[in-house]
């Protein structure tokens, strides 16, 4: 079985422009989620991870969206000396709403398909990913995942699966979203924002913050990156259980676990760290939680990056397995923020301060609305 | 090896199961249309009626897809893969959605905001636990299906698939689903079998 190497990894959010700058910011402790009184997005003001407002208001070829997009791929392509015009290389979008912010802005909201073709046209998530193939110069047609909060981690397991098939030589996987009012008020439909900052796995957690980011990574099969960090195995599963509630036993990501752990050629007990979605709202942690047990991982040290990040949507999975890429290259997990008194049925070892161990192998997950859950493994 | 074991169309306001015409309902909107469909299965499943268009839509299809049972089957859930893409993820509920959300953001209407929500559906409906994606392309990509889903079952993430295609927007809507298995027998699992059931006339031909 091919090894599928980490070439290069970008995480273009709130709190810095590449992987480096926010792992700094992430070790010093400093959180992206922040008060927020942002009119266009809500009437009262709230917790989330956002870009400042105009950061990208000098293009205006492109959308906020598709900047985003840009600039963090643009990072990844400048570092790892990948060309986009080779046939052997696919690039994959994962994004959940895309520029759903097209039916908010502009002139009498030009995503509307009343007000023009064009608008309604930008707005599907096939042509973000050709605006974004084109401007870099792939030749392949883009691969668009978009399955919720585990877009993606799905996404980079499909990079890897279509590099082990023998299909493509390297894949460049990018995920973004924007929060806009259509986001928020969904999620502030379901009560399932919290109040303050978010406090994953906590008693006294209430529901998530949002955020914004996009973060990209780079794979690759060739021999010449041996010595990297590699993608080893992974696996999705679905509840079938409720649309908008996860499993109430968590046997389904604790499935997706255990078949990861399988294709990675892992034991449990050579998990160094589990990556969680950790959302903070009641029912996804109490799942994780069952889950992580039932997979035999109660033990390993845990963390939530969603106090640092917000939940970024289609962007989590990447920029969180970014995260974990970093935490492996410095054998350093990050404390999960908001953490303070054992909030699930089935406690968990929640990282509350920096913990320096070595690192051979960790687990992201994810889960989503859906039913849908994802499990990957990185290796070093 | 693997084969198509069952396929389910619905488009042009027909219902074909494994290429038989079941339903047919010139002129009908979508909405009756969908209706005509549900009543047609004779399923009693009263979240049906709770469903986007979209779910709606693939549901149906499942349905239609699913009637004889499994080939190769009975197959544990947690080996029933699902992969499904369209064109246009959720638009057609991101539009109705964004029209009433200044008034009442409605819960019930923001959760199919998401095109995996329908692989949801169907997943509760037939108990399936095992890999599930959701694809966004311009047109069903026949090949890229073949592929993704034929690694699954190759590499036995999966002992049988459900893929294919469930596009809704406005009036426009598409849905072609395949069983693909392989202990069994049937056409063989190739992109031109594919298309070549998609493309299926009254007349038989494709």
């Amino acid at each position: 079985m091919k090894d599928i190497f980490v070439v290069a990894d970008n995480i273009y959010s709130p709190l810095g422009a590449t992987t480096a700058e926010n792992f700094a910011q992430l070790r010093r402790g400093i959180r992206g989620v922040r008060p927020q009184a942002r009119a266009e997005i809500a009437e009262d003001p709230f917790y989330a991870a956002l870009f400042d407002p105009g950061i990208c208001a000098g293009n205006a070829a492109h959308t906020k969206f598709e900047q985003l997009l840009i600039a963090s791929v643009g990072d990844t392509l400048a570092t790892a000396g990948i060309d986009p015009a080779d046939d052997r290389t696919i690039l994959i979008l994962s994004t959940t709403k895309g520029n759903i912010a097209l039916l908010e802005e502009g002139e009498g909201n030009i995503g509307l398909p009343e007000n023009g073709e064009a608008g309604a046209a930008r707005l599907t998530l096939g042509s973000s990913a050709r605006l974004l193939a084109r401007h870099f110069g792939f030749v392949n047609p883009p691969l668009v995942v978009s399955n919720a909060c585990i877009s993606g981690v799905l996404a980079i397991l499909t990079g890897m699966r279509l590099i082990r098939s023998g299909r493509y030589d390297t894949a460049v996987v990018v995920g973004a979203d924007t929060v806009t009012r259509f986001v928020f008020s969904g999620f502030a439909s379901f009560q399932a924002l919290s109040a303050g900052p978010c406090r994953p796995f906590d008693q006294a957690r209430d529901g998530i913050n949002l955020g914004e980011a996009a973060a990209t990574v780079v794979l690759s099969a060739h021999r010449r990156y041996r010595g990297n960090l590699r993608i080893r195995g992974g696996a999705m599963t679905n509840d079938a259980n409720h649309i908008s509630g996860p499993s109430r036993t968590g046997e389904e990501l604790a499935a997706a676990i255990a078949r990861s752990l399988a294709e990675a050629g892992c034991r449990p007990s050579a998990i160094g760290h589990v990556s969680a979605h950790g959302t903070a709202t009641q029912y996804n942690d109490e799942m994780e939680a069952r889950a992580i047990t039932l997979a035999g991982l109660q033990a390993v040290p845990v963390n939530s990056l969603k106090g640092y990040y917000g939940h970024t949507l289609g962007a989590a999975g990447l920029v969180e397995s970014i995260v974990t890429l970093q935490t492996m290259r410095e054998d350093l997990v990050l404390p999960s923020p908001g953490f303070e008194t054992n909030g699930v049925s089935t406690p968990l070892h929640i990282c509350t301060s920096p913990l320096h161990v070595p690192l051979d192998h960790c687990l992201k997950t994810a889960s989503g609305f859906g039913g849908c859950n994802a499990a990957m493994v990185i290796s070093k | 090896m693997e084969y198509i074991t069952a396929s389910c169309v619905i488009r042009d306001r027909e219902i074909r199961q494994n290429g038989q015409l079941v339903l047919r309902q010139p002129g009908a909107g979508l909405a009756d249309f969908l209706l005509a469909a549900y009543q047609h299965f004779g399923a009693a499943y009263p979240k049906f009626y709770k469903m986007d268009p979209l779910s709606k839509l693939g549901w149906l299809a499942a349905e239609g897809l699913l009637a004889g049972g499994f080939a190769g089957g009975p197959y544990d859930g947690a080996d029933i893969a699902v992969v499904l893409s369209n064109a246009h993820s959720s638009l057609d509920t991101d539009y109705r959605y964004f029209s009433t959300m200044s008034d009442i953001a409605s819960p019930a209407l923001f959760v199919y905001t998401l095109p995996n929500i329908v692989i949801g559906e169907i997943s509760i409906r037939h108990k399936l636990k095992g890999e599930n994606a959701f694809f966004i392309f311009d047109a069903f990509d026949p090949v890229f299906t073949r592929d993704y889903a034929g690694e699954l079952l190759d590499r036995m993430r999966a002992r049988a698939c459900i893929c294919g295609w469930v596009d809704v927007l406005a009036e426009e809507y598409s849905a072609a689903l395949f069983l693909v298995e392989r202990e069994a027998a049937g056409p063989a699992f190739t992109a031109d079998n594919m298309t070549a059931i998609m493309n299926l006339t009254n007349n038989g031909n494709a």
